[in-house]
């Protein structure tokens, strides 16, 4: 019988080799397809069984984001947003399937996947313990953020504030109106988040969007600052104080429309830089732009930042000044009108720029990553992105915008015993459709701490928002809260 | 000459407690970062009971092979492990003081075993006692009603009060001393050639008596108790013992043919049949999927071995919860998630470990009836292993059969633990050495011429 016993032992061993090759394939062939399979809810629970870092502001003073531990045996770890809708588009929300502002960007921090952390979670795995993420502590200033978004939100106007420090870049407000309370978004009962979700999606107002970054506006007047740039460093003999030609009215060549000051206001035929920004006339603004030519005038808006990819870490959408479309186009691109279209985050960045004496900083929301003990693990160094002018020139358009809080358009954003520096705008949209409102500044002008871009959309602002009157006022709490008055 | 290796044995059997302590540690330490508290008296409990079964092993059965009782320890442990971890899971149904109860009848019974049967051929004059016996314990659930033997749509079961015995799982060891006796008997008149057919030696159509009626016994268990699992089971091991007793590898073509035949008659007839096969072919498909009785369990189990991927989760860190009756039937896949694929290989080579120790039994043996049982138990629990891990992983339809020594269940450890007592018995008779000549005969019989 021993020689079948054998074939039968051969048998045996057959029928173990097939299933160690079978189980072979599924562990290690078909394991990815089989873990991401939409119907293994596995991946959606391993969301809440890792102990999420926090997300913190005021050096970790301030928690924006928190993980509660609920005990639960499926969905243990929950996130909440304690400070809600004032902080939404900056940190964003953890949803069941989905994540966005912060708590997308850093995600492997906070969950504790990114390779920085990798020792810490290879103790955690020996020790057994839940894996449990870093803590990311952002650049905001929570009373910055909360002033400009009851602010933003009291006029009951859609639009956008962004702070920045001049001299690092930190983002120290962001606030996008409307806004809304990101903990319904961050259940964990998938078919509420939906519902909760699609209502957002289908709002007509778009509160979804982060207007401070993701969607780009005609600058209007804004953008005479940056005109005024590239005009005063094409020929370093000039200064605030050059004569520029100021008509009342400026045929656009090539076309039979002529080009009015705001309101058919005059400025008197000719005028210096500085008078000519502080009451904000078009046309000689409209004639320099058409003096220093496109390439230039774009060149200018570059080191700016303007059509540079950036990431604060959230992906910016980039900003641009549009084609050249010839004289008349130029001439109104250079008044901040035609395809003009910035994001509010750029237009601060002008303002941080010309503050810095001329050098533009990486704007950046990620002030440090901290280990579970509190510990730091990375901190993020201020980065230059472009010198944007020489310090001289910057130090003329400090000049021309104080001329604008002192004694134009700007008087709103006045500060008590502190010199402010700024520019309105409020830019045509459509014929006959309400303007945008603008407002860019920074303070004190000898040693800037805050620059800051206030942007009131249109449609929503009423026929007589300029930006001096409903964004300077804004601008001037979020530089009174930073600077701490 | 043979050793008995009784040190090597104790070693390993602590080893094996080890390994079983230390995943049960784990578990704890994976669901809330705490060893159980249990954990001492689990510990001292184990390793007691294994030490007891060591010592009857030692006087009982001292040349028996010392690799058996560790190995099953093993895997006995790391079921119980399992079991404990998806009752802390939540996933009702699932108790591991009751696992460990009867793991500890399960040793009762091995011991009782090797003490009262001090010479298993005492079985082979049981022949027909034993075949009696097994087609006794088959039938009570299909005589019975279905309140009393059908669980999820399996009529196998006894049920009296809160107690429910399988008696399958004894009738498996009854009928495979039957078999084993029966064709030692009569093994001469079934090799018998008949016509022969291309390259194959045909039986004599008068033979097939035996065949025609083990295989109408499978079929009858396939139709009255809806279970394709035992029905299998019994006749893949028939026909297997049939091919070693016999040598012709005929029986084994004509019991393949007639068990498709008839389970494909079935399958036309009886609609869970085919349902099973429509399963394995199209688990994936969607509507198979969300179908009541469709593949969803059998996705579970290969989500959860797919999500423990090649090293695992770490035991306590999956979600064994998630698969359907994942304590009982697909044990196999909860494992496979905590421990990945590296632990399914581990336990599939300790498997082929047991069995394999069981053939060498069998080859080493010097008598027919103790080859034919020894070959019979071992290939019978590596069919088992077979139908029960390659349905759950999908190789071959599943038809639900207990993962011996691991699945939840105290009919299966009970019968288990026999048959390893069975094979302990033969291989401390094969393994010991034959009884020397008092006087060196040789010498004094060398003639002078």
């Amino acid at each position: 019988m021993n020689s079948t016993l054998k074939r039968v032992s051969v048998a045996c061993l057959l029928m173990f080799g097939l299933l160690m090759a079978n189980v072979t394939y599924i562990g290690a062939v078909k394991a990815d397809g089989l873990r991401t399979d939409s119907r293994n809810v596995r991946g959606f629970y391993a969301r809440y069984a890792i102990d999420r870092g926090w997300i913190t502001a005021d050096n970790g003073k301030t928690t924006l984001a928190k993980t509660v531990d609920t005990g639960d045996k499926t969905f243990r770890f929950e996130r909440e947003y304690p400070l809600g809708k004032p902080f939404t588009h900056v940190v964003g929300w953890f949803a069941p399937e989905s994540a966005s502002g912060i708590e997308a960007a850093m995600n492997r921090y906070l969950d504790g996947s990114h390779p920085d952390l990798v020792v810490r979670r290879a103790i955690d795995l020996v020790s057994g313990k839940p894996a449990k993420g870093a803590s990311v502590d952002l650049t905001l200033n929570s009373k910055a953020q909360e002033i400009a978004y009851k602010d933003l939100a009291g006029t009951g106007k859609r639009g956008a504030v962004v702070a920045l420090e001049p001299k690092t870049g930190k983002i120290l407000a962001m606030v996008s109106v409307p806004s809304y309370d990101p903990n319904p978004l961050a259940k964990v009962d998938k078919a509420a988040v939906n519902k909760a979700y699609n209502k957002l999606n289908k709002d007509d107002n778009k509160p979804l969007l982060n207007r401070a970054i993701n969607l780009t506006f005609a600058p209007g007047s804004t953008f005479k600052t940056v005109t005024s740039a590239a005009y005063l460093s094409d020929d370093t003999s000039r200064d605030e104080n050059t004569q520029v030609d100021a008509p009342d009215s400026l045929p656009l060549p090539g076309t039979n429309i002529s080009l009015p000051n705001y309101h058919g206001e005059s400025c008197g035929g000719r005028a210096t830089l500085l008078q000519a920004l502080t009451i904000s006339c078009n046309t000689p603004f409209a004639i320099m732009g058409m003096d220093v030519g496109y390439d230039k005038l774009k060149e200018q808006a570059e080191k700016f930042g303007v059509g540079q990819p950036l990431k604060i870490p959230m992906e910016v959408s980039p900003s641009d000044i549009g084609p050249d479309e010839g004289k008349a186009a130029l001439a109104k691109t250079a008044i901040g009108q035609q395809s003009n279209q910035m994001t509010p985050l750029q237009m601060a960045m002008v303002a941080a720029g010309i503050a810095n004496q001329g050098t533009v900083m990486k704007p950046y929301l990620v002030n440090k990553i901290m280990g579970p003990d509190g510990a730091e693990i990375e901190g993020t160094d201020p980065e230059e992105l472009d010198e944007a002018v020489t310090p001289e020139v910057a130090g003329e358009l400090t000049k021309m915008m104080i001329g604008v809080i002192e004694h134009g358009t700007g008087g709103a954003a006045r500060l008590p015993d502190i010199t402010v520096a700024g520019k309105t705008g409020t830019a045509e949209t459509l014929p006959g459709k309400p303007s945008h409102a603008w407002f860019i500044s920074f303070a004190p002008v000898d040693n800037p701490k805050v620059a800051v871009a206030v942007f009131v959309e249109s449609g929503s602002a009423g026929n007589d928002a300029t930006g001096g009157a409903v964004a300077a006022p804004i601008a001037h709490d979020v530089m009174q809260a930073v600077l701490g008055r | 000459m043979t050793a008995k290796r009784r040190g090597a044995q104790l070693g390993m059997l602590a080893f094996a407690v080890l390994i079983v302590m230390g995943a049960y540690a784990s578990v704890g330490l994976g669901i809330n970062g705490k060893i159980p508290s249990g954990m001492l008296g689990y510990g001292l409990g184990l390793g007691g009971l294994m030490l007891a079964a060591y010592l009857v092993l030692a006087k009982w059965a001292p040349w028996a092979d010392p690799l058996l009782l560790p190995l099953v320890t093993l895997v006995n442990g790391i079921g119980l492990v399992m079991i404990y971890r998806i009752e802390q899971s939540g996933q009702a149904g699932a108790s591991a003081t009751t696992q460990l109860m009867w793991t500890a009848l399960g040793v009762v019974m091995f011991s009782a075993t090797l003490i009262v049967l001090k010479d298993h051929r005492a079985l082979q004059r049981l022949t027909y006692t034993a075949g009696f016996v097994g087609v006794v314990l088959m039938a009570i659930p299909a005589l019975l009603p279905g309140s009393l033997s059908e669980v999820q749509g399996a009529k196998i079961w006894i049920r009296i009060g809160g107690f429910s015995i399988q008696p399958g799982e004894f009738a498996k060891l009854a009928l495979v001393v039957f078999f084993a006796g029966y064709l030692v008997a009569k093994r001469d008149v079934l090799a018998l050639a008949g016509r022969r057919l291309l390259f194959i030696d045909l039986p004599r159509a008068r033979d097939l008596g035996p065949v025609l009626i083990t295989w109408a016994f499978a079929i009858a268990t396939l139709v009255l108790e809806k279970d394709l699992g035992t029905s299998l089971l019994l006749f893949g091991a028939f026909i297997a013992m049939l091919y070693i007793a016999t040598q012709r590898t005929s029986w084994v073509l004509i019991g393949i043919l007639l068990f498709v035949g008839g389970a494909f008659l079935a399958g036309q007839i009886f609609s869970h049949v085919e349902a099973r096969f429509n399963v394995w072919l199209h688990a994936e498909d969607p509507a198979l999927y969300d179908a009541g009785g469709g593949s969803y369990q059998l996705m579970q189990g290969m989500f959860a071995m797919g999500s423990g991927g090649i090293l695992g989760t770490g035991l306590g860190q999956g979600y064994p919860r998630l698969i359907p009756l994942s304590f009982s039937d697909f044990i196999f896949t909860a494992t496979g998630e905590e421990l990945g694929l590296t632990g399914l290989m581990a336990i599939l080579i300790v498997y082929a470990l047991i069995v394999e120790r069981g053939l060498r039994t069998s080859l080493t043996a010097r008598d027919p009836f103790t080859k034919l049982l020894a070959g019979g138990l071992s290939f019978i629990l590596a069919w088992q292993i077979f139908i029960i891990v390659g349905g759950v992983t999908r190789l071959i339809p599943l038809t639900g059969l207990v993962t011996p020594f691991m699945s939840a269940g105290g009919s299966a450890l009970l019968a288990n633990w026999m048959l390893i007592a069975l094979l302990v018995r033969m291989s401390d008779a094969a393994r010991r050495p034959p009884p020397q000549a008092i006087q060196d005969e040789g010498l004094t019989q060398v003639m002078q011429r």
